[in-house]
């Protein structure tokens, strides 16, 4: 596992809770550690500092998407050829990321993390919307991957640079559209199964606003924005 | 409603949609205002084809001319819109500003021509 050049990325919203256990476990792991800060109100920047974070704080809320991008944009100035995303609310485990950097070493530019290996249970509803992105992410792509919307990622050079330059700030954006940009730059794409923890902080999204974040999808692949992104 | 204005109307709303998911697609037009586009055209096209609906409705608010009606809803369709519009704009306003402030803040300069420590922002929010 080539150590140097990787950064680990941990986008974080409020996270003051959760955010400090995230970094010391990377930390453990042997690899630097970015904490971009999504403009939270509370501790967060702090506590992600006192465990060993480098720390880059977002002047107002971008979103997921937005948080990524500047950690992406980090990494390219900062010479790392290869990051890792990682949840900063103890969803995933950090002790996985070499598995994710293997599947990297193996010959792929883009590595998920699927959470249904170890059982990952979920509602109905949103189940089966995951099934139907999942779907559409195999139509596309033809590649069968079992969790599209899972953030826990390892992404290297050259999608590093394209997903640096453009990355979609939206819910779903950062997830699915990532996916298919990834694909349409022709990087091979893998997925690596990881045990799953239960998400201790922060709420799972409502389901009306779920249901706006998929029209919003839909219109975006419609349209076929994630090839045009990836160009 | 002739058949020929009917199939103008039709025409224009293809139109409107090739032409809002072209923008989708070349990031002009965010996604969310395309939503608002695309179901103002589908309404209108609804509206137009449907000829009863449209009759029903003018009749259940006592209006007695179809047009009229049409007329009304994209009035306030379009008022709604804009109403949107403002609202959107005073939350990129004030975002803005937060961005201007925080940019400002890291670029302090002491009496003495030396940059000053950055100042911790007040998350007064």
């Amino acid at each position: 596992m080539d150590t140097e050049a990787t950064l680990v990325i941990v986008p974080a919203f409020d996270e003051q809770d959760s955010v400090g256990d995230v970094v010391h476990r990377v930390r453990a792991v042997g690899l630097p550690c970015l904490v971009v800060d999504d403009g939270s109100v509370d501790a967060t920047a702090d506590k992600a500092q006192a465990a060993g974070a480098i720390v880059v704080r977002m002047p107002v809320n971008t979103g997921v998407g937005g948080a990524l991008r500047a950690g992406f944009r980090y990494a390219v100035a900062h010479g790392f050829r290869r990051v890792v995303q990682v949840d900063a609310d103890l969803q995933h485990p950090p002790e996985a990321v070499p598995d994710l950097l293997a599947a990297l070493d193996a010959g792929a530019q883009l590595a998920i993390g699927s959470r249904f290996a170890d059982g990952y249970e979920v509602g109905t509803a949103r189940r089966w919307a995951m099934r139907f992105l999942a779907f559409v992410v195999r139509l596309r792509t033809g590649v069968m991957l079992d969790d599209v919307t899972s953030g826990f990622r390892a992404v290297s050079e050259p999608l590093l640079s394209v997903f640096a330059y453009r990355f979609p700030a939206e819910y779903l954006g950062d997830t699915v559209e990532a996916i298919l940009m990834a694909h349409a730059t022709g990087a091979a794409i893998s997925q690596v199964p990881v045990p799953m923890a239960p998400r201790r902080h922060g709420e799972a999204t409502p389901s009306l606003r779920a249901g706006g974040h998929l029209a919003r999808l839909v219109v975006a692949l419609i349209a076929g924005k994630p090839s045009e992104m990836a160009r | 409603m002739t058949a020929a204005a009917q199939a103008l109307v039709v025409v224009i709303a293809l139109g409107a949609l090739i032409v809002v998911l072209w923008m989708v697609r070349r990031g002009l037009l965010k996604e969310r205002f395309a939503l608002i586009w695309l179901a103002v055209g589908a309404g209108m096209v609804v509206l137009v084809l449907v000829r009863p609906l449209l009759d029903r409705l003018s009749e259940a608010i006592g209006i007695r001319s179809g047009t009229t009606t049409l007329f009304l809803l994209a009035i306030l369709v379009i008022l709604g819109i804009l109403l949107q519009l403002s609202v959107s704009l005073t939350a990129l306003e004030e975002r803005l500003r937060d961005l201007a402030e925080a940019i400002a803040l890291d670029r302090v300069r002491s009496p003495d021509g030396e940059p000053g420590s950055p100042i911790e922002d007040t998350d007064d929010r």
